[in-house]
């Protein structure tokens, strides 16, 4: 699903108008964008938590050409799932 | 960098702030935006949030592994985990 059916399904699940479903779906995300934009973690019990990993410049290589480039020191956000999600999803199919 | 934590808390506190709801109902308003999260999920959906990312169900193939205490060999069974893929505008805004 997209964000629009994200915010219709939170507007039928405790009926509220789709414009406030999609002002407090906007306000999360942003919320959440924000702290990691800062280097924050995120951590929500029962979901999962956001962690920022830092990566230093290393050299690496264009695959498809095999030519060497220098990668610029990086950073990227982990999703780890929380316990209570991760069990709930893990139905072992 | 700071190393603060954001939590279910905050997000509740942004949502009192910046749309006025009374602070009691914010909570449970958190918790309702969650539960429809994860209830798409178990559905098997995958959510896809422009500039933020992508959150999907994947399978994990079965693996060998080993006990680290005993050195045990053991089998890790198939399991369904959740995965998230940040969107390029996420990971552009982590990196300014």
């Amino acid at each position: 699903m997209n964000k629009s059916e994200l915010i219709e399904a939170l507007a039928q699940d405790i009926n509220i108008p789709h414009r406030e479903a999609a002002a407090i779906t906007n306000t999360v995300i942003e919320t959440m964008t924000e702290a990691l934009a800062r280097g924050e973690s995120i951590e929500i019990r029962g979901f999962g938590s956001f962690v920022i990993k830092k990566y230093d410049a290393y050299e690496g290589r264009n695959p498809k050409t095999g030519k060497k480039i220098q990668v610029r020191p990086k950073k990227l956000p982990f999703f780890k799932v929380g316990k209570d999600l991760r069990e709930k999803v893990n139905v072992g199919k | 960098m700071n190393s603060s934590n954001l939590t279910r808390k905050d997000l509740a506190e942004a949502i009192s702030n910046q749309l006025g709801y009374p602070q009691s109902s914010c909570a449970d308003i958190v918790d309702s935006f969650l539960d429809t999260m994860k209830q798409a999920l178990l559905d098997g959906e995958t959510i896809k949030l422009v500039h933020f990312g992508t959150f999907s169900v994947r399978d994990k193939q079965p693996r060998r592994g080993r006990n680290p205490r005993t050195g045990e060999s053991i089998t890790i069974k198939k399991r369904q985990t959740v995965s998230f893929r940040p969107s390029k505008k996420l990971r552009e805004q982590i990196n300014v």
